[in-house]
């Protein structure tokens, strides 16, 4: 019979006592991320549209923001050179803290149950829809470089790459709490756009992402060493400026923890939601 | 666990040496605002390969839960279960590589297309992109999807949304699948179509079944064997004939003149498998009700002692029994009332 499929025999599965290997988990990343990529990818103008989103914002912020601060606070780099990384770890805030929302009509319909029983590992299920928000974000990114360049920004493409990996790291993390935030709040959906939208916008301002920190009070620099997103914003601006150094060091040990945190926090959630 | 009434526990077969599925004291308490809820109290279920079985129960009897700790969905509190050889608790991926599940809700994601989500549920299971593809097209075909295969999930009526979870649950061909109330909501032309599909995948691959349904004529007529639950215990465990023929009989009705109603009323309360005949009079006839073991066979036998006696019958009704009646007789309650909605 034509188009059968490999059977699920039962003696040749190995046992998976120890759990999925890194190859498992991998794969199982990447389905997971392309079942996710189907959406936009099926509906190519909402694609078209979140792409031009940030030169929109970086068009309409750039200008005010150079002439309300002055080029001083900016430790004498040009407002855009400054301001374009801000916008992309801004992009990166938003899109991967949204993980758990596209989770939310799936959780209300059979589809997640569908899915958590499958044999896919259940790190994967996360890490690939963190991914898919953040796949995007690679797209704008260079996007927003480029357009940026007659403007006065000078490119480094492999730095801005290297930015864009670590963003792809902390989008993991976040991503994965948004999951298990999404988890928690099943049935009472506005907890999760309550607590989401709550903890985006101090996060966003106590990072220095719209304006420098360094301009604000005491309290405000104090606080901010305490935000994972300030060691990532710092981490881009040095590798948008072409360079790489402690502030690079910084962001990725703080997007590694953040991937660590995250991780953890939703793969107990997940487990939890068994019991 | 004690709850079994004697008689219904054998299976004929005796201890099974491979079971697909064994559990052994499975349980599964919830605790719902400081309440405690004891849904699975102790199962103990074998299935061999290639049984079909039905979970039969009125809603909340625990039927899906006890689905669900089989799938790995949930965790039980307490108790054991092997499933395809693999402890659920120890191993649940290797369980959930081994069986198919098709759930309670939709299955497919309501902004994909059909044929994507049918596709990357064959990837999830290891197939490979082109026998993904070809399986999801069969599938389709034989589930008459074939013209919605590029529709959106959202777009589909509630009947084609149904085929399209069985299509998902079958794409890996697995060996073991699990349905739980699987024809809820349906037409019932498309319940004989989602039927029509099951049986014939399980006679093409010898599939080994297991459904929880409230269905009582579904279970009778398409399992060979029912678990009926009740209260989070099973309460019987046989093929729907043996449940029927031992528990609940065939119902006979006879009317008589009224004045040969005694000596009728001593040969039926001689017949009735427990001695019980109700009686109603009415404008000189009077209508005997009783429960008869195999009344197709004895019910002739019956008329003619009747006929001899000088008391012969004006008319008579032989009715089979149905799970209804067994589960009445188990439980002094009706599976219709507890099932409705």
């Amino acid at each position: 019979m034509p188009g059968q499929p490999a059977r699920t025999e039962f003696a040749e599965q190995k046992p998976t006592e120890s759990g999925p290997g890194p190859d498992r988990i991998l794969r199982d990343t990447w389905y997971v991320f392309w079942r996710e990529m189907l959406l936009p990818l099926r509906d190519p103008f909402s694609l078209v549209f979140s792409l031009l989103q940030p030169l929109v914002f970086l068009g309409l912020f750039g200008p005010l923001l150079g002439s309300a601060v002055g080029a001083p606070a900016f430790g004498g780099q040009s407002t855009l050179q400054w301001f374009l990384p801000g916008v992309v770890v801004m992009i990166a805030l938003f899109g991967t803290s949204m993980t758990g929302s596209n989770l939310q009509y799936e959780l209300m319909t059979g589809s997640y149950e569908r899915i958590l029983a499958t044999p896919l590992s259940r790190s994967s299920l996360m890490i690939g829809r963190a991914l898919k928000e953040w796949a995007p974000l690679v797209v704008q990114g260079l996007l927003i470089s480029v357009v940026c360049i007659p403007f006065g920004f000078v490119f480094h493409p492999l730095h801005v790459l290297v930015g864009l990996i670590i963003l792809g790291i902390f989008g993991i993390g976040l991503g994965a709490l948004s999951y298990a935030l999404a988890l928690v709040s099943q049935n009472k959906e506005w907890i999760f756009w309550g607590v989401q939208q709550t903890l985006l916008f101090p996060l966003m301002i106590l990072s220095g992402i719209m304006l420098p920190i360094e301009a604000g009070p005491e309290w405000m620099r104090v606080a901010s060493l305490f935000n994972p997103l300030t060691y990532l914003v710092n981490a881009e601006r040095e590798l948008f400026a072409g360079a790489v150094g402690v502030d690079t060091l910084y962001g990725l040990l703080a997007a590694a923890v953040t991937a660590a945190v995250g991780l953890v926090v939703g793969i107990r959630t997940i487990s939890r939601n068994t019991n | 666990m004690g709850g079994r009434k004697p008689g219904t526990r054998s299976r004929g077969f005796g201890p099974m040496e491979h079971p697909l599925i064994h559990t052994n004291k499975l349980s599964k308490t919830f605790v719902v605002k400081k309440e405690t809820v004891e849904a699975v109290k102790g199962v103990d279920i074998d299935v061999a390969p290639g049984e079909l079985v039905a979970f039969l129960g009125p809603n909340g009897a625990g039927k899906s839960t006890t689905l669900r700790m089989l799938t790995t969905l949930l965790k039980p509190t307490s108790g054991s279960a092997t499933v395809a050889g693999l402890d659920v608790v120890a191993d649940p991926a290797g369980v959930r590589a081994r069986i198919g599940y098709i759930g309670q809700g939709n299955g497919g994601g309501h902004s994909y297309r059909v044929i994507d989500e049918m596709v990357m549920q064959g990837r999830f299971y290891g197939m490979n992109s082109t026998d993904a593809r070809s399986r999801a097209d069969e599938l389709l075909k034989s589930l008459d999807l074939a013209d919605l295969a590029k529709r959106t999930v959202i777009k589909l009526s509630g009947g084609q949304r149904r085929r399209m979870d069985v299509a998902l649950g079958l794409m890996h061909s697995p060996r073991l699948l699990f349905l739980d109330e699987p024809s809820t909501g349906m037409d019932p032309q498309n319940r004989a179509n989602l039927w029509e599909h099951i049986m014939r995948m399980r006679a093409e691959h010898g599939t080994t079944i297991v459904l929880t349904t409230h269905y009582m004529d579904e279970a009778d007529s398409m399992s060979e064997r029912v678990i009926v639950i009740d209260h989070g215990t099973i309460i019987a465990d046989n093929t729907a004939a043996r449940l029927k023929a031992d528990l609940a009989g065939d119902l006979l009705a006879v009317e008589v003149a009224a004045a040969s109603a005694a000596e009728v009323r001593g040969l039926l309360g001689r017949a009735a498998a427990e001695g019980e005949v109700e009686e109603h009079r009415h404008d000189g006839v009077v209508r005997f009700r009783l429960r008869l073991s195999n009344g197709a066979r004895l019910a002739p036998e019956l008329l003619k002692q009747m006929h001899d006696a000088g008391a012969p019958a004006q008319s008579l009704e032989l009715k089979p029994p149905t799970l209804d009646d067994v589960f009445l007789e188990l439980t002094g309650r009706s599976l219709r009332e507890g099932a409705e909605v």
